[in-house]
């Protein structure tokens, strides 16, 4: 099926602006950290995933776990947008008394495949879906979207030595590299760099692309397994909240909420009304 | 109780192909009858206890049913967010099964005690706590825990402790199983101390004490109607475990005391103290340092019955 990559480019900014909108109107933080990932996410789960937003509990289905939970708003959209549930149950996001709270809770909405909000775990339950399809004979693969900050916990790295070891050719770690984590840059607070070269030591097959460019995306998420038998990391470089000139690679708006002016401004950036 | 776990694991993994073991790099031959039948549902997951509890996570997720295993503190204590978020959270029928709990390997030093695992499992909502008495309860308990659905902690000794039931108790979760009947003193014993309690209920039978053992192996759910008939019937409720005074089997009988005073019995727990042990030496010395002797709770026993007769009790509340 041909790619339509202007569509996908339409749905990334609808999303980048619902985002705005959802963080302005929660007084919800986070926002640059939700920006980073929409591309990936929209070339995951409107091209890669073997989803049916119908049946979002089919034994057989792709998993895609955000372990960098704190984005949960992105994943929302996303799920909401790609038809999972209806694009209204986002106006209650982090309300009291909603399903949609600030890091996605078990079960908190069809298409979220497991909670999290605290880092470093989501890598090891996709280990452990992807080894449950190898004992049950389905052939569904798993991803886990991590953020750089994410990596500065050291059970990432129990989990990198694990997959490989295990051969787990059906697992693929995506790594939002937006340059930032909550109070500094990612390379300076630990030693990340040489990143991709870690995962590539550790028995990964790692790729690096520019995590804004919805081909280069594409193509690297449509080719699992890729035949060599190993893990597949990809250090997805990105711009810590892409999309809103005002935020880009601005860490204040790790958590900074958006204005309702901001929210306009932001809006006319990304070619909404 | 290792040994029995392992055989009884074979067993259940036979008639249950959802069963997986994760060992966290420990239980050298222990498991080869296992891994000989079931080499597909076994992982070796290294010197890893985070990325482990995480993956029995996800496997729970797609319907497997995950046991991991390791020396308690291990098991326990070093991977609790894991087992906070990733299991409790979620609601998974993840077992954790911790061996050598509480002083079972004391010559090794604080490093691999755990007297302060209950402690913090407990406070986790979902959770099921199971501290088998003797192997036969062992047995039970893995059965059990695999019905019941959700996540459950199992806490095992270590090899070659005294059979206490002479064969298969009637064995529920959340039910304590009567073991010797008495009159004054109640010894509600808790895991691996279960044996002892023993001798301690015949060490205060010597000294003109009748004393009743229950095997409480469930410390959550705690079994209420239990606490409800001994608080009522006895003068002296002794709660007996290889965990610290903090936070375990007492202090839950103690929590539940607190919200049902005033009964009948006094209540006396018996625990490790609230200090590390810096001194070598295996479980017997152990045990013997921290008064979890026959001697030491029969003696500690018949303090609190002297204190409950000469200060008598408060009336019952009415119903």
């Amino acid at each position: 099926m041909e790619i339509n990559f202007t569509e996908l480019a339409a749905i990334a900014r609808s999303i980048r602006g619902k985002l705005v909108e959802m963080s302005h109107q929660a007084r919800a933080p986070h926002l640059g950290s939700s920006l980073s990932c929409v591309d990936i996410l929209v070339a995951a789960y409107w091209t890669a995933l073997r989803i049916d937003p119908q049946k979002p509990y089919d034994p057989d289905r792709d998993r895609f776990i955000l372990s960098k939970g704190h984005a949960a708003s992105a994943l929302f959209a996303t799920l909401a947008y790609r038809g999972f549930f209806p694009v209204e149950l986002l106006y209650s996001y982090a309300q009291p008394g909603s399903c949609l709270a600030e890091h996605p809770g078990p079960g908190c909405a069809p298409g979220v495949e497991a909670a999290t909000g605290s880092l470093g775990h989501g890598l090891s339950m996709g280990i452990g879906m992807a080894l449950a399809g190898r004992i049950q004979g389905r052939s569904y693969r798993v991803f886990a979207l991590v953020s750089d900050g994410e990596c500065n916990e050291g059970s990432v790295w129990e989990a990198a030595m694990f997959a490989p070891a295990r051969c787990l050719d059906n697992l693929v770690a995506i790594i939002d590299f937006n340059g930032w984590q909550a109070t500094g840059r990612s390379c300076e607070v630990m030693a990340l760099k040489p990143f991709r070269e870690k995962w590539e030591s550790f028995g990964w097959h790692a790729h690096e692309v520019d995590g804004h460019d919805l081909k280069q995306l594409v193509a690297m998420l449509q080719q699992v397994p890729d035949g060599r038998g190993k893990p597949i990391a990809i250090v997805a470089h990105t711009i810590k909240g892409k999309g809103v000139s005002f935020m880009e690679d601005d860490n204040n708006w790790h958590y900074r909420i958006p204005t309702a002016e901001e929210v306009n401004a932001a809006r006319r950036e990304l070619g909404l009304r | 109780m290792r040994n029995a776990f392992a055989a009884e694991l074979s067993a259940v993994a036979s008639e249950d192909e959802r069963i997986v073991l994760l060992s966290g790099d420990i239980g050298n031959r222990l498991f080869d009858r296992y891994k000989e039948k079931f080499n597909d549902r076994f992982f070796n997951c290294g010197v890893a206890e985070a990325n482990m509890t995480s993956m029995a996570a996800g496997m729970a997720l797609c319907g497997l049913r995950p046991i991991t295993y390791t020396i308690t503190p291990f098991n326990t204590t070093r991977c609790l967010e894991q087992i906070k978020i990733d299991i409790c959270y979620h609601n998974l029928p993840v077992i954790i099964v911790g061996v050598g709990s509480g002083l079972s390997y004391a010559g090794l030093g604080p490093t691999h005690h755990s007297c302060e695992d209950i402690a913090f499992l407990r406070a986790l909502p979902n959770m099921t706590i199971i501290c088998p008495g003797d192997v036969w309860e062992v047995r039970l308990a893995l059965g059990a825990a695999i019905v019941q659905g959700g996540p459950a902690y199992i806490r095992l000794g270590k090899k070659n402790e005294p059979v206490v039931h002479e064969g298969a108790p009637d064995f529920t979760i959340g039910k304590g199983i009567l073991v010797r009947p008495g009159t004054e003193v109640c010894v509600l014993s808790t895991g691996n101390m279960l044996p002892v309690s023993v001798q301690a209920s015949e060490e205060l039978g010597k000294r003109g004490c009748s004393a009743a053992v229950f095997s409480c192996h469930t410390v959550k759910p705690l079994d209420e109607q239990l606490l409800f008939e001994c608080f009522d019937k006895f003068r002296v409720v002794v709660t007996v475990e290889e965990h610290s005074v903090i936070g375990g089997f007492g202090s839950s009988v103690a929590e539940w005391l607190a919200d049902h005073a005033p009964r009948k019995a006094y209540l006396c727990r018996i625990g490790t103290a609230d200090q590390f042990l810096h001194e070598a030496g295996g479980q017997d010395y152990a045990r013997h340092y921290f008064g979890l002797t026959p001697t030491g709770i029969a003696e500690k026993a018949l303090r609190r019955l002297e204190a409950r007769n000469s200060r008598g009790y408060p009336a019952p509340p009415s119903r």
